[in-house]
Order: structure tokens, then sequence, then C-alpha cells
């Protein structure tokens, strides 16, 4: 699946300097682009053959009503130092070669990113496996907290049972992936 | 010993973060949330009968029998809600 000429060059540009500087966790208010994300989660690995990620988004409706915007909090140092641990827990359960995991906060509208979980491994089952489990983990871990508005109001979101019990589910055995 | 609320225990506590003189009696996370407790209204709402209210020592999730020292950072929230 041929690497257009320029994208391999850019990835190459950035390794490894820039690679080994870059935290694996960023809680920033700014939006992120998933590709240079990409890019430089992969750049100087040539080990790595599988990339899986995923991008949540705010939507404009939650619980049957419809929100406008959503402002994010989080516990600063807490938030990284827990998604570093849930990181820590992936890399040791499945062959993963880097995770990047980026989540805003702040005034968030409908449509904007919210956000960013890539995890580069030699081959997709870890990939998939890892990208899942982070993103569970994160939601029912993680110390954030979304507040939306809607025509009622303003409201705190609820934690939500089904985000519980995703999570739950990794508790079971690990299928071999490979 | 400092004290930190988040979310919507931050708003219905009016308070965002705050320095305690620990009493010597109180040396776990139960033993605190009873003294906060004891300032009435939403205190006690708050730290005695909500049980879904989270706690964190030192930025690592607590438990009701987790010891607590003088130069700890005590850290109140609901259930998370990211991502």
């Amino acid at each position: 699946m041929g690497a257009t000429p320029s994208s391999s060059t850019l990835a190459d540009g950035l390794a490894p300097t820039l690679a080994a500087a870059r935290p694996r966790v960023r809680i920033q208010v700014a939006d992120f682009d998933a590709s240079a994300e990409i890019v430089a989660l992969r750049a100087g690995k040539p080990g790595v053959g599988a990339v899986a990620s995923f991008i949540g988004v705010c939507r404009d409706i939650n619980e049957g009503d419809s929100v406008a915007a959503m402002t994010l909090e989080h516990y600063p140092g807490m938030t990284e130092r827990s998604i570093e641990a849930i990181i820590d827990q992936a890399t040791e359960r499945w062959q993963v070669l880097d995770v990047c995991v980026v989540h805003r906060v702040g005034d968030l509208l409908p449509l904007d990113q919210i956000v960013f979980v890539a995890v580069a491994a030699a081959h997709r089952g870890a990939a998939f496996a890892a990208c899942e489990f982070i993103m569970d983990y994160l939601k029912t871990q993680a110390p954030f907290w979304k507040r939306e508005q809607t025509p009622q109001g303003a409201r705190w979101v609820d934690a939500r049972t089904t985000d519980e019990t995703a999570a739950a589910r990794w508790a079971l055995p690990t299928r071999p992936t490979g | 010993m400092k004290l930190l609320y988040f979310a919507r225990l931050r708003e219905r506590l009016g308070c965002a973060q705050e320095s305690i003189e620990r009493p010597p009696e109180v040396a776990t996370v139960a033993q605190l949330r009873l003294w906060l407790a004891a300032r009435g209204g939403e205190w006690t709402e708050v730290m005695q009968a909500d049980r879904s209210v989270r706690v964190a020592v030192n930025q690592d999730m607590a438990q009701a029998d987790t010891p607590i020292a003088d130069a700890d950072e005590v850290a109140f929230f609901p259930p998370v809600t990211g991502g």
C-alpha cells in the first residue's frame, strides 16, 4: 500500500529527534491534526506494520436533548498520569511499539474533535485491541468531566454504565492477537 | 493539607480548592470525609451521603481507608465522563 514519496520523506524527516521528544499524552485546548499525529507516531520506526486510531467527536445530541456546546474540565497532573498508566497497561498486554493520546479540554462545539488515540504495532491485532482498551479505560478512569449546554440549561454529563461494562470486559482473559 | 474539588462537586460546594490544618484524629480518607461533612449543608450531602464521590490522594485513586498526611493533596470528584 505504497506511501507516497512525500509522506515517507516527511516521516523520515521527523525521525528520530522530534519523535523521541514527543510526550505520549497531551492535554490541550487546541485542535489536533490526526494525520500529522500518525506521521509523527510512525516516524523512525520501520518495525511498525499497523496503526489503529480512534477519534472521539462532539455530537449535537445527548440523552435526547440537543447540545449547543460542551465544556471539558480535567485534573491537571492526575489526568496525564492516569492516561500514562493506562498506556503502560496496554503495552504490557499487547506488543505495541508506540502510543499517542491527545485529549482536548475547554469549550467545544458539535463537530469538534475531542480525543485522539493512535497505537502503532507490528501487527493489526495488537494495534486494534490496544486502541480500544485505551479508549475504554480512558472513558472510565481518566479524570475528565463534560458539561453540556442544552435548551434546558447547562448540565454535567452523568457517567454511563455502558462505559463501565465496556471497560470491564477487558478483565476477561485476552485472546491471542497478532 | 491541600484539598481540591472538581466539576459538579466544585459547583455544589462553591469551592475549587482550599488548604486545611489537618486535625490529628483525621488520618484516613473516610475520617476526612466525616470531618468535612460536619460543616453542614451541601458538605454533609456530598461528603456523607453521596456514594458516587471519588477521592484521589496525591493523584492516585484512593479508598475509604487510604491514609492521609499533612503534605498530601486530596481531590474529590464525581465519576469521570471524558473521551
